[in-house]
């Protein structure tokens, strides 16, 4: 077997693979970090609590409705998604005429509370999730083994990005969400409602949230931690892309993923910092982000 | 600086609340505080286990530090516990591997938490608003692995058995009872100190940074200094609590650079009342207390953090001093 740079190509492969798929949520994430940012004005810092919510409740819908993989990954973006549409009538919404702090401070709480519930309830060992039949096994490249699971996690959050992409940028809805992203005043004078789109564009980021939640519950174990340490580096993300561009977060995510796994390859000490080099860097060189406008 | 040299700058500060002394000296209500702290401070440890006001000690001092920067700047790190969590780290390595006396301990302990706090603050400043919390929380994240990985920080064990040593090579420490006195001074110094940094001119000049940032550069203040003077300062004196409580509890771990702790501080001084200047101190004493009973109950201890993070910014946004301020229509 040939090898490039004195790695065997499986390991450098298999490692650019894990790193598509932590890139792939990290896009899914800070795609809906983004778009909730764009028109409430809050950082949804319960985001990681959402989509660990989404793969306990893949998780229980499995164990005890018997429930499978398929109908999860359409019920559970619906089911959290409407608890956030709760959480942002009864709370959020009380909180955008003031700083855009407060939002973070509650979203914060409410994280807390959430993987606080959870631990009580079912420990911090995490529950396994088995791969759905159907994806089992895998496939043999000639360089590198790719298991199915992991290519449907890849090909399915990028159809998911590219359709949000769509949605925003090229539909009649997604100009009002623009508009109203722009001059919420002015759209809401053209006879939009602009309050139940504010409403319901949470219910999708939050949406967006928990399906990464289910698709990530085969790969790791689902457990309460799980969103936390996750949101750190989302928001991390975030800051290196900018949230100006809805493409901007899809590149940044993936490429940071890919990234993070080429220096588990090379230097594996460094992988938990690398995200965070790279932020400092951005910092000092281009401080809006690389796809951000200057405030 | 021609700047700094510009004290005639009351009339932001003015609008605010109005009652911000210009005079020299303490309003004789702050005094008569800070003398009744005091005063409750040294007979608290007859009454209560000095450990555990000890630790509430070192938690206030941490919640005044995070609530310069943020109940005066208008700057909210959501990092700070890897000042504190540093510091402690530092000093409890300078006490134990290096055989220094708590007092040069905890001042290396303190120096470290400002080294970094001026390289993440210069950093962090180069964004506004709700980035700049992201960039702060996820310095503060890189922090964290740092420490998990490090050599000298002991991984998940933390450095144990931290020897509290003899002040000035003199007095032992080993008393939980003389320990107490040391600490008593340290918290209610560093939180004087504070106190003056507030009430200086360079204090309404943050003030006005928060108040309309735009309006203070327009004036000629060099705003980004301020920042970073006043990120390094908090840094500092958060070290210096972090410093001061590994000496304490012998003990320097993971859990004090984790963001849960830097959501801890924020808990403290939003419950308070940030931007008055007992606040932080209620809010420690009432966090810590609750912890304090709250500790075999596990996850339920998050549970209630989190539910006061939600009531509080929905129902309670001036915190415990602010209401009481605003009912006896004073400063706290």
């Amino acid at each position: 077997m040939f090898e490039l740079i004195g790695i065997p190509p499986q390991a450098l492969f298999g490692q650019l693979l894990l790193g598509l798929i932590n890139g792939s949520f990290y896009a899914i994430l800070s795609l809906g970090l983004a778009v909730i940012f764009g028109l409430l004005n809050i950082i949804n810092f319960a985001h990681g609590a959402q989509y660990m919510l989404g793969a306990f409740v893949a998780w229980m819908l499995l164990n005890y409705l018997g429930i499978g993989y398929w109908w999860a990954l359409l019920i559970v973006p619906l089911v959290v998604g409407a608890f956030g549409i709760v959480l942002e009538r009864l709370m959020i919404a009380r909180l955008y005429h003031l700083d855009h702090l407060y939002g973070l401070l509650l979203t914060f709480g409410l994280a807390l509370i959430i993987q606080g519930l959870l631990r009580n309830q079912y420990g911090i060992s995490g529950l396994p999730y088995s791969i759905p039949p159907q994806l089992s096994g895998g496939q043999n490249l000639g360089f590198m083994f790719l298991p199915n699971y992991r290519g449907w996690v890849v090909v399915a959050s990028l159809i998911v990005c590219v359709g949000t992409w769509f949605v925003i940028e090229k539909t009649r809805l997604g100009a009002y969400l623009r508009a109203a992203t722009e001059n919420p005043t002015l759209v809401g004078a053209f006879g939009i409602n602009v309050p139940r789109m504010i409403t319901l564009t949470y219910g999708f980021g939050v949406a967006l949230a928990a399906f990464a939640g289910v698709l990530a519950a085969p790969v790791y174990s689902v457990n309460p931690n799980m969103g936390a340490d996750l949101i750190i580096v989302v928001f991390a993300v975030v800051v290196i892309g900018g949230m100006g561009s809805i493409l901007g977060s899809i590149v940044t995510g993936f490429s940071l993923g890919l990234i993070e796994g080429l220096t588990k390859v090379f230097y594996p000490e460094a992988s938990s910092v690398v995200i965070f080099v790279i932020m400092a860097i951005v910092l000092l060189v281009k401080p809006a982000g690389l796809f951000g406008r200057a405030a | 600086m021609a700047d700094a040299t510009d004290t005639g700058n009351t009339g932001i500060a003015a609008q605010q609340a109005g009652a911000i002394p210009t005079a020299p000296g303490m309003p004789r209500h702050h005094a008569a505080i800070f003398l009744a702290l005091l005063a409750a401070g040294l007979a608290a440890p007859f009454f209560l286990y000095p450990v555990f006001v000890m630790k509430v000690m070192c938690f206030a001092l941490f919640a005044c530090a995070f609530n310069l920067l943020l109940g005066y700047t208008g700057l909210l790190s959501f990092g700070h516990a890897a000042y504190f969590g540093s510091a402690s780290y530092v000093s409890a390595h300078a006490a134990k591997v290096w055989g220094l006396p708590p007092e040069l301990a905890i001042l290396c302990g303190v120096g470290a938490a400002v080294v970094l706090g001026l390289a993440i603050g210069a950093l962090a400043i180069r964004r506004q608003g709700i980035y700049f919390a992201m960039v702060t929380l996820a310095f503060a994240q890189m922090v964290f692995f740092f420490s998990v990985q490090a050599p000298f920080t002991g991984g998940e064990d933390g450095i144990q058995a931290v020897p509290r040593g003899h002040l000035f090579g003199l007095i032992s420490l080993r008393s939980d009872f003389t320990l107490y006195f040391v600490v008593l001074a340290i918290a209610l110094g560093g939180m004087l100190a504070i106190y003056r940094i507030i009430h200086s001119p360079f204090g309404q000049v943050l003030k006005a940074i928060r108040e309309n940032e735009p309006r203070a550069v327009s004036l000629g203040y060099r705003v980004n200094r301020y920042k970073l003077a006043t990120f390094v300062l908090s840094a500092g004196f958060a070290g210096l609590a972090g410093a001061t409580k590994a000496i304490v509890f012998q003990l320097a771990s993971l859990t004090d650079v984790h963001w849960s702790m830097s959501g801890e501080v924020v808990l403290m001084t939003l419950i308070g009342g940030m931007g008055t200047v007992f606040g932080p101190l209620v809010g420690a004493a009432v966090i810590v207390t609750m912890q304090n009973y709250l500790a075999t109950m596990g996850a339920w201890v998050t549970i209630i953090q989190g539910t006061i993070f939600v009531v509080t910014v929905l129902l309670f946004r001036e915190g415990i001093v602010g209401v009481i301020a605003k009912w006896m229509k004073r400063t706290l």
